[in-house]
């Protein structure tokens, strides 16, 4: 994906880098986009604060600073795979990605806690701004805090300010601009009895301080950039001194809380109004009732599917029916010959199916952001946890699995969060069997062209179908979790233990921003690869080897002086002999005896290989395959393939073929990026190389039975 | 008593937080399991801070806990939340 790419910093020095940590539901994300808007990068993938994300800010009219933003995080003792990042950022002084200093969140109505954090990262060293969100739910508690006494107790600024509206932020940035001291204030040292592993270890790697050297002690095997054997060293003195991490990092978490009560003493008073329950308990007990809570949950899903199924078609159909237009303009208006004909069959049917995905992709990635953005996900974790655990995954595998909907790509990259080794592992395996909005396409032309648009009593056939298709892809995932629940030994327990953060109303400006990435990336990441290889396709489909088309289309005219054909109708059987004998055509041939159980031919067999890469490509070589010697003015891929007959002149796309192919859609792995990323998360290409054999495998054998039963 | 213990050979009186009522309200007295204190201490579960089980998932697990005069709630496991010891 092309970066938001800073302009030449205008400040001499090289720009300021700043690291924005918090804890979670700190509102760090929320200052994050107040501080960059749109000039931000997300890594590789799109995923919510998975990935380190950065962007620029314009400080002062003079002053632009790179903002790193940090997963959030209760402490610098990671959890999670996801809090590695931190660590390994903030530990490493030589990296030159090293911030120059960091802006921790604090929320004021959770000050305690929040300065745990703060505690340990002014332990490092590091140059530091407290930005003190929330002040206003902590004043309706009663909370008071005295911000010159907390400024001079922590010796770091104390800036107030609400992430949310705004207010605050501009005073921030100007603090921000300023070039910043380490703090002097220690709130914590390591015991006296771990004092000489800790100076051993400051000189060997010239850290500067000593807290810093004892999480050497506490982390080397986590931390990403040391050698082997810096970690050997570390590992030798661990034992030589008998450094017990455990019991040591429990007193150090008792001892600051000790220093941070003393702090709180001196700054912050209560005056406790009323006893009121707050108002997140109140929704608590209706949206986690024992009944309701459920029926809330279903009701949300449902609203979901509605929204993709339903109020993305109007414009699915507009963008459908404009690329279709425009193709048919085209092609009536240039002069005819091969440029022609790439660009409509080549190039405008590939973008038409990347363009045509972006209304259920915004729609999808605007319900899951809300979901967060409100607080409602944890409270669906908290629901299904006892549900999700007889199938090996716990209530954290829900939000995944969830996205996975979306895109298997972020969702696979959520599973970050998911502490247990065992448990993330089978989350990752089985998301890919979560229907994607990449199959939404496949899905909703073959059922358009199968199912007819009844309804039975309130429902909508179609949306039956479509519903069912869903649940298949959900059973599925949920059976192969337990599979492996029973085929794999874990490594440690399984946590699940987490913050439930406050109702919030959702910030639609965090909403909008995560739209946006996403389409964009998903335009561009995926967008390229779909017109290059409907290009490439039209290419394969046009042109064969040596004389074979010329010899097939001879054949064709002289049958058709036999037959007295029609103009119109040799018309069609030049295109197809010629389709036949094209590379493509060859190509489908070689595959057609493997999937001819299926109820596949040839031409569903180009579209499978082409599809291997990313399914969403289906619709597009479909389109493409089937332009190939059509009319010009049949637009739509939906009529392309109705038009499509078999050898007994009936329609092709028979309800057996076409379940047939949907059922293989649900469960097959065809998508590059979803492998690329369990490569990644996993570290082992034996993950994602049983996740292609057993989906795949999965998705023949399903086909292979519908046919045989219901096909032939 | 030391804030982190790891002797299981507790008296049989000893209350956990898995064993409030809803609503009800304790005092943390101690952690007992080593490894899950450390995530406790963390969030927050700190020995002297109250707690008050203010829900339970329909299913009966996990627990929602309450934490001191704060009111951020945790939501954990029973079998997690058997963890912490709570004062007589």
């Amino acid at each position: 994906m092309p970066a938001a790419g800073p302009p030449a910093p205008e400040a001499p020095a090289r720009p300021m880098r700043i690291a924005l940590i918090g804890n979670p539901n700190s509102g760090k994300t929320s200052l994050f986009n107040q501080l960059t808007g749109l000039n931000q990068k997300v890594g590789n993938f799109p995923g919510v604060t998975v990935d380190r994300k950065s962007g620029w800010a314009q400080l002062t009219p003079a002053r632009r600073a790179e903002i790193v933003d940090l997963p959030g995080t209760y402490s610098l003792y990671p959890k999670s795979l996801d809090e590695r990042v931190i660590t390994d950022l903030l530990y490493d002084p030589s990296s030159t990605s090293y911030p120059d200093f960091v802006v921790v969140t604090v929320d004021a109505s959770n000050l305690r806690r929040s300065l745990l954090l703060f505690s340990q990262l002014a332990d490092l060293g590091l140059p530091a701004i407290l930005a003190l969100n929330m002040t206003d739910v902590a004043a309706r508690h009663g909370v008071h805090i005295d911000l010159g006494a907390l400024e001079a107790e922590l010796g770091v600024p104390v800036v107030p300010m609400n992430a949310r509206n705004g207010s605050g932020v501009a005073a921030l940035k100007i603090v921000m601009a300023e070039r910043l001291a380490a703090p002097p204030v220690r709130f914590w040292q390591p015991d006296a009895a771990v004092h000489p592993l800790v100076q051993r270890l400051r000189t060997h790697f010239q850290l500067h301080s000593d807290y810093l050297a004892l999480h050497y002690a506490q982390q080397a095997e986590y931390l990403a950039f040391l050698s082997a054997e810096d970690r050997a060293y570390v590992q030798g003195l661990v034992q030589e001194y008998a450094f017990d991490g455990t019991a040591q990092q429990a007193s150090e978490t008792i001892g600051r809380y000790a220093r941070i009560n003393e702090i709180l003493l001196e700054t912050v008073t209560v005056t406790r109004t009323e006893q009121r329950e707050p108002v997140s308990n109140r929704i608590d007990r209706v949206l986690t009732h024992r009944v309701g809570g459920y029926l809330i949950f279903l009701a949300v899903l449902f609203l979901l599917f509605q929204a993709i199924f339903a109020w993305a078609q109007y414009p699915m159909d507009l963008i459908d029916q404009s690329i279709g237009a425009l193709s048919g303009w085209l092609q009536n208006t240039l002069p005819p010959g091969p440029l022609t004909r790439l660009l409509t069959e080549g190039v405008l049917a590939g973008l038409g199916g990347v363009l045509i995905f972006i209304p259920q992709i915004a729609l999808l990635f605007a319900f899951l952001a809300v979901l967060e953005e409100t607080g409602y996900m944890a409270r669906v974790t908290f629901l299904m946890d006892k549900l999700m655990r007889p199938f090996g995954l716990s209530g954290k595998s829900v939000v995944p699995l969830i996205s996975g909907l979306a895109c298997a790509v972020p969702a696979i990259m959520g599973a970050r969060t998911i502490e247990s080794w065992k448990d993330r592992m089978i989350t990752i395996f089985v998301t890919p069997l979560m229907s994607c909005s990449a199959r939404i396409p496949v899905f909703t032309v073959l059922v358009a062209l199968v199912v007819p648009a009844e309804s039975v009593g309130f429902f909508n056939l179609r949306g039956v179908v479509l519903m069912g298709l869903y649940l298949l892809g959900l059973f599925s995932a949920l059976g192969s979790a337990w599979l492996l629940k029973v085929l794999l030994k874990a490594r440690e327990r399984s946590y699940f233990i987490m913050e439930f953060p406050v109702y919030k109303w959702p910030r639609w400006k965090n909403v909008g921003l995560t739209i946006y990435q996403k389409v964009r990336a998903f335009v561009w990441q995926a967008g390229q690869v779909i017109v290059a290889i409907s290009v490439l396709l039209w290419g394969l489909a046009s042109y064969g080897p040596g004389q074979r088309q010329a010899v097939a289309e001879a054949q064709a005219r002289r049958e058709a002086a036999i037959h007295h054909w029609t103009p119109a109708e040799l018309g069609r059987q030049v295109a197809s002999a010629r389709l036949e004998t094209s590379y493509a055509g060859s190509f489908g041939q070689t595959l057609e005896p493997a999937i001819r159980p299926l109820g596949f031919d040839w031409k569903i067999g180009i579209a499978l290989l082409t599809s291997f890469a990313a399914r969403e490509v289906f619709v597009g070589t479909m389109s493409t395959i089937y332009s190939v010697g059509q009319d010009a003015d049949m637009g739509t891929v939906q009529q392309k393939l109705r038009a499509e007959k078999g050898l007994d002149g009936k329609p092709f796309f028979t309800p057996a073929r076409a379940f047939s192919l949907l059922v293989f859609y649900v469960f097959a792995m065809q998508c590059m990026s979803t492998l690329a990323v369990t490569y990644r998360e996993t570290k082992s290409w034996r993950w994602p190389a049983a996740q292609l054999v057993y989906m795949t495998g999965l998705a023949y054998a399903a086909s292979v039975l519908i046919w045989q039963i219901w096909g032939s | 008593m030391p804030p982190v213990a790891s002797s299981p050979s507790a008296p049989a009186t000893r209350r956990t937080a898995r064993d409030l009522r809803v609503g009800e309200t304790g005092t943390i007295c101690c952690l007992e399991d080593p490894v899950m204190a450390l995530k406790l201490l963390d969030m927050g579960c700190v020995p002297g801070v109250t707690v008050r089980l203010s829900g339970r998932a329909p299913l009966g697990d996990p627990l929602m806990l309450v934490l001191g005069d704060e009111e951020y709630t945790l939501s954990l496991r029973g079998s997690e939340a058997a963890t912490i010891v709570l004062k007589d």
